[in-house]
């Protein structure tokens, strides 16, 4: 194939450039002389054809005969005639290849012949080297033996020399050091005398090198103790502080003495921060806790105490806790105060400490020595003890910040304290110090929150203190004006409960608004910007466990709790708590319930992100709580409320001899007092609770008739005192009757509404009137008394009942038991009772 | 177990008065007085028959008027003392008396109750003595000296506490000593019981809110407990087992039980009833069982373990034990000891104002309704056989 390629190619290059025609004509050559492979496929190409003038199979007797046979003469002449042409030029080209290549044959011999003359030439000149060479190897090792001996010499005087300079140099070291010492070059003395103190050790045997061991040695306890007392004046700068404890170290001073002594310095500095701190506080009381830091704390803090001398609370009053001096300095001020006093000294202390003592470089012997450990030790020893004095100092100032009112200082503070200790913490890894900062902040918080629920339990109380003067001071005037009007009703009943939804929704909105605030100020702790709210106890047990229990649901179970004190304390005691009040908070507990109680915790779980992983009070059982409160409280009220009437029923009957009163005129003042009341308890409760659902009245409900003989169930309950010979089969009958009437629970649970609090109230009211009327004997005018009194009460009674035969049962059994114990049982006809009532 | 089905009696007219027999202890025997202004009042002696389920009645006449309070004495079976109401000429009064009851009335006894010959042909009291009270007042009771000879009475008169000493076959009564209770407004004594502990030397009394104690052997008060319940006082009970144990009532509905010694604060609370509690009875054996009686026609049974003189079940004292009980009885000291309500009773359709233990059966119990309705009851045998065993 490549051949192919290459004779194609050599057959199609166009004749017109040079260096390709030139190949051409190489090609032919080579084809000629069949020197290249080339000739080789072209021939295999070509090569059966005997007919191809160029193939070397040509055959020139078959090619003649060929032409022979198929050209005519005149294609013959033409034949030849190129043939000869042809022919011509083939021989000149080869008369020019012949040329050519005899002219560089004879180039070639010249050259070589030029060629081997050179080459002797310089055989002889090499010849020449090596002699030369030779003469000077001798020459060289001869001048080496002679200078042999004097080298030696030289080199030991040099010795000697060197050992004269560093003798010089320790003959000179003491003046040397004292000019050091004098000019206060303590460094390069010191250096000076490390080269020198070897080999003054080593040659202390001698006297004259003694002497100078021991001039330079009290030279160098001179330094010693200079820069002794330059250390302990502490005056200097941190930069030669370190070199004053570094030269120290090199002069062989026990690491830890000067670790001591650095500390101890520090410390006093330190502790005078602390003392300033200190005189911030208040001055802890005589039984209080002891100074911190030493006695000498009196003479300083009345050292600060003297800028504000003008204050109240000078010297003249010690005694007096209330010209006590309160803080000079709100919280932040103080905290500020102690981050950039003593926090930063702190800071700056075990820098330098660290600086000098526990990173320096190790050389030399004092490697060994181990001084980083002791020396973190020490300062680990001394930053506990001084920032337990200083967290105690914060601690006492935190706890004296009772106020509530600004919780955002409160927090800056706490985080300022937090953050500058971070500080501490990156100086000092693995110190305690941060960890125990954050116990305190975290304190703080706990501290905080016990703070705010106090603050709301007495926001709560305090609220009721008020509701329960707005309720009293109405109620005074109210009544008086009340007392001497006839049948107010509800138009003109008391002033107070015409406030009441009004102090209710005044009441629970500024609860709810205080319980925001406080969140909102709890919520602070939290802020993203406040370094410590990312600890693990304020995302999660504050939130969860603090705000929400410990906040939140402990101030709603103290609302639920001290509204069941008001039922169970004033109960016996004489009910000191005005029944408004009892159906106010009885409202509250069940708008908690209902709603209240939901919305606060939403908002809390929702501000605080509280993710409950420690379990927590359920909303539910928290409106369980509230519910049973409500409930408890509505009964408290319909006891108290039944009470007061009843006690009025009871009096006027009990006081007064029924046997020998008058014929009855008018209906008794106790009972349209008893309406009356009756009216403005439901005007009352009505402002707060729903209507309720009531039987359908019959038409003509305030007209009922009671009548002795005619009453249904008189006839035949108490038959027997009219027809004694039926006395089983009437007792029989009275029985019988009763178990188709449902029994009555006197003092049962009201349900949330108007009607069902009236109803309640209304049956123990009855009730006890029919059990006090049991246990009177009465007469004629007794008899018929009760009666007016009985249908007046069923005129105006029955529309606050929710089953208005509730009152038509009572007020049957109290005119028929009074009928059984009436001795002249002779009753009034029902049309005079009707005029009578009318009347009023 | 089944428990018996309680056993109701009705009597004709209506009835506040109750008391066991005190000086039977064989025949469960009940003494009811009856109030009417306008007949004859009764005394219903009411005989229990335990083992037949029967009541057996006997009527005696009380015609001085109607009976507010009744006690037998603890002495003589036959002896006892009325509280009754006496109208004459548009004056009531109250009165106390002492009276014999026939000695043929137990003849009747043995008839069958729907005899009419019996009811109607009833025989009368005989009076023995008036507690003639003239100069003090309305009595409202008459207390019998506990476990004594029956020859000492107290009678309460409006605020006036009165001794008796009864002599002469009870014949005659003479004041032997007296205190009275000082104070603004009209006080009045609604309640009072003998205490049967320190040699019948103490007397407690109620009147309005407060309960008093008092020395017989000089007439003086020794505690009070101011406001022991919200409303008036009812009744009193002393337990027979613990001396300085007592029981109240009142009309706020609760019953409150009181260790004397420390009157600021009662031992225990029970609010059950929803009205006005009448009457109070710790059982005379075993004095956790306590009854109460309210006008809210209930009558309730308590079992007060905690406060009981029994509070660790009952001590085995009989010989006859076997082992295998005193195990049993080990056992049962562990038990947690919760005070609990045994049992409401609702036979009643009227306010029961009295409810009394007999004396003959200490498991069994009688409670009287307004409307004249006797029912007798007996603790469920469950509980019973509990504190037996």
């Amino acid at each position: 194939m490549d051949g192919d390629i290459c004779a194609t190619a050599t057959a199609t290059t166009p004749p017109d450039s040079d260096p390709t025609r030139k190949r051409r004509v190489h090609g032919m050559l080579k084809l000629y002389y069949g020197l290249n492979e080339e000739g080789k496929t072209v021939d295999q190409a070509e090569s059966m054809n005997p007919c191809d003038i160029n193939g070397t199979h040509f055959d020139p007797e078959v090619y003649l005969n060929k032409l022979r046979r198929e050209c005519s003469l005149g294609e013959l002449m033409d034949q030849e005639s190129c043939m000869v042409k042809q022919i011509r030029s083939l021989d000149s080209d080869m008369q020019t290849l012949v040329y050519e290549n005899y002219n560089k044959f004879i180039s070639a011999t010249d050259t070589i012949r030029k060629m081997k003359n050179d080459f002797k030439k310089m055989e002889d000149e090499m010849d020449c080297l090596s002699t030369n060479m030779a003469a000077i190897t001798e020459f060289s090792a001869h001048i080496s033996g002679t200078l042999q001996d004097q080298h030696a010499q030289i080199t030991k005087l040099s010795g000697v020399h060197t050992l004269l300079r560093k003798l010089q140099f320790l003959f000179e070291l003491p003046a040397r050091l004292n000019k050091c010492l004098e000019l206060q070059a303590y460094s390069q003395a010191v250096s000076s005398h490390r080269r020198a103190r070897c080999v003054l050790q080593q040659y202390s045997h001698m006297p004259s090198f003694r002497g100078i061991q021991d001039d330079c040695n009290a030279i160098m306890d001179k330094l010693a103790q200079e820069l002794r007392q330059k250390f302990r004046d502490g005056g200097s700068s941190a930069k030669d502080l370190s070199e004053c404890v570094e030269l120290l170290l090199q002069l062989d001073e026990p690491a830890e003495e000067l670790c001591d002594k650095f500390l101890i310095h520090a410390q006093s500095r330190l502790e005078a921060n602390l003392r300033g701190l200190e005189a911030e506080l208040r001055p802890p009381l005589s039984s209080g806790p002891t100074s911190v830091i030493d006695p000498s704390i009196g003479p300083a803090r009345r050292l600060s105490a003297a800028p504000t001398a003008g204050s109240p609370a000078d010297p003249t009053f010690p005694g007096n806790p209330f010209l006590s001096p309160s803080s000079r300095t709100d919280i932040l001020e103080f905290i500020d105060r102690g981050c950039n006093e003593f926090v930063s000294s702190l800071c700056l202390a075990i820098a330098s400490y660290q600086e000098l003592f526990v990173n320096r470089p190790q050389e030399g012997n004092l490697a060994s020595k181990n001084i980083p450990h002791m020396a973190i030790g020490k300062l680990h020893a001394f930053v506990d003890a001084l920032a337990t004095c200083y967290f105690s100092l914060v601690e006492r100032r935190i706890q004296e910040e009772k106020s509530v009112g600004d919780n955002s200082l409160l927090v800056r503070a706490l985080d300022r304290f937090h953050r500058r200790l971070q500080a501490v913490a990156k100086l000092l890894p693995g110190s305690a110090v941060p960890s125990q900062g954050t116990e305190i902040v975290v304190r703080a918080a706990r501290e905080r929150i016990k703070q705010y629920l106090a603050a709301l339990q007495s926001f709560y109380l305090d609220s009721l203190r008020d509701v329960r003067q707005a309720l009293a001071a109405p109620r005074l005037g109210g009544s008086s004006a009340g007392g001497g009007s006839h049948l107010a009703g509800p138009a003109t009943g008391k002033d107070a409960p015409a406030s009441l939804p009004e102090l209710l929704s005044s009441l629970s909105a500024s609860i709810l608004n205080q319980i925001k605030s406080v969140l909102a100020s709890v919520h602070l702790f939290t802020a993203k910007d406040i370094t410590f709210s990312n600890k693990p106890y304020f995302k999660g047990e504050f939130c969860s466990q603090g705000v929400r229990e410990s906040l939140v649901v402990n101030f709603i179970k103290f609302v639920c709790q001290s509204s069941r004190q008001f039922c169970e304390s004033a109960g016996d005691r004489g009910g000191s708590t005005p029944p408004a009040l009892l159906l106010l908070l009885s409202r509250l507990c069940l708008n908690y319930e209902t709603s209240t109680i939901t919305y606060i915790l939403t908002l809390t779980d929702e501000q605080f992100l509280v993710q409950h992983r420690s379990p927590v009070t359920a909303v539910a059982a928290l409106c369980g709580e509230a519910r049973e409160a409500a409930q408890k409280l509505l009964n408290h009220y319909v006891k108290v409320q039944g009470l007061i009437i009843s006690q009025m029923l009871r009096k006027s009957v009990e006081t007064r001899d029924w046997v020998n009163t008058i014929e009855p005129r008018n209906v008794r003042a106790v009972m349209k007092r008893v309406v009356e009341d009756t009216t403005s308890i439901d005007v009352q409760v009505g402002l707060l609770y729903e209507e309720g659902v009531r039987k359908a009245h019959s038409s003509d409900s305030s007209k009922r008739t009671f009548s002795v003989y005619s009453g249904s169930r008189q006839q035949t309950r108490y038959a027997p005192s009219y027809t004694p010979s039926a006395a089983m089969d009437t007792n029989l009958l009275s029985n019988i009757q009763k178990l188709f009437s449902e029994r009555i629970d006197i003092f049962s649970p009201v349900e949330f509404n108007k009607v069902s609090v009236l109803t309640g109230i209304i049956k123990i009211s009855l009730k006890t009137f029919l059990e006090c009327v049991r246990l009177r004997t009465f007469g004629r005018y007794g008899l018929q008394q009760i009666q007016v009194d009985c249908n007046y009460l069923q005129m105006y009674l029955w529309r606050f009942v929710s089953d208005e035969n509730l009152v038509h049962f009572l007020l049957d059994e109290i005119v028929g038991s009074t009928a059984h114990r009436c001795l002249d049982p002779a009753p009034m006809e029902q049309s005079v009772i009707e005029v009578i009532c009318e009347r009023g | 177990m089944e428990d018996d089905a309680p056993v109701i009696y009705g009597l004709e007219f209506q009835a506040r008065a109750l008391t066991s027999q005190t000086a039977e202890s064989d025949a469960i025997r009940f003494l009811v007085g009856t109030q009417s202004l306008k007949f004859d009042n009764q005394i219903h002696i009411i005989d229990f028959d335990d083992e037949n389920n029967i009541i057996s009645k006997s009527v005696l006449q009380h015609q001085a008027g109607e009976i507010w309070h009744i006690s037998a004495s603890p002495a003589d079976k036959a002896v006892l003392a009325t509280c009754y109401n006496k109208t004459s000429e548009s004056r009531v009064v109250t009165c106390g008396a002492v009276w014999r009851m026939p000695p043929e009335w137990e003849s009747g006894s043995h008839e069958s109750p729907d005899d009419p010959h019996n009811s109607h042909n009833p025989q009368n009291l005989e009076l023995l003595c008036h507690l003639d009270n003239s100069s003090h007042g309305n009595a409202s009771c008459v207390l019998w000296e506990p476990m004594g000879d029956g020859k000492h009475v107290i009678s309460l008169a409006d605020n006036h506490a009165l001794l008796w000493d009864l002599t002469e076959s009870s014949t005659q009564a003479t004041i032997s000593s007296s205190a009275t209770l000082e104070g603004k407004g009209q006080l009045k004594f609604t309640a009072g019981k003998w205490s049967p502990h320190h040699n019948c030397t103490q007397l407690a009394t109620a009147n309005d809110t407060a309960i008093r104690g008092w020395d017989l052997r000089t007439m003086s008060q020794i505690y009070c407990i101011e406001n022991a319940h919200g409303q008036l006082v009812r009744d009193l009970d002393f337990n027979p087992n613990k001396q300085y144990y007592l029981a109240s009532c009142g009309d706020d509905c609760k019953v409150k039980f009181w260790d004397v010694r420390n009157i600021n604060e009662p031992v225990k609370n029970l609010e059950e009833h929803s009205h006005w509690v009448w009457s109070v009875r710790y059982n005379h054996s075993h004095d956790q069982l306590v009854l109460t009686g309210s006008s809210d026609s209930r009558v309730i049974l308590s079992n007060m373990v905690s406060i009981s003189s029994e509070p660790f079940g009952h001590l085995v004292d009989d010989d006859d034990l076997s082992d295998g009980e005193d195990n049993h009885q080990d056992e049962k000291t562990k038990e947690p000891l919760q005070d609990s309500i045994i049992s409401t009773y609702e036979e009643h359709e009227d306010s029961v104002y009295a409810v009394e233990w007999s004396s003959a059966d200490p498991w069994l119990f009688a409670s009287l309704s307004y409307d004249g309705r006797l029912v007798i009851n007996r603790v469920p045998r469950a509980l019973k056989y509990h504190i037996l065993l």
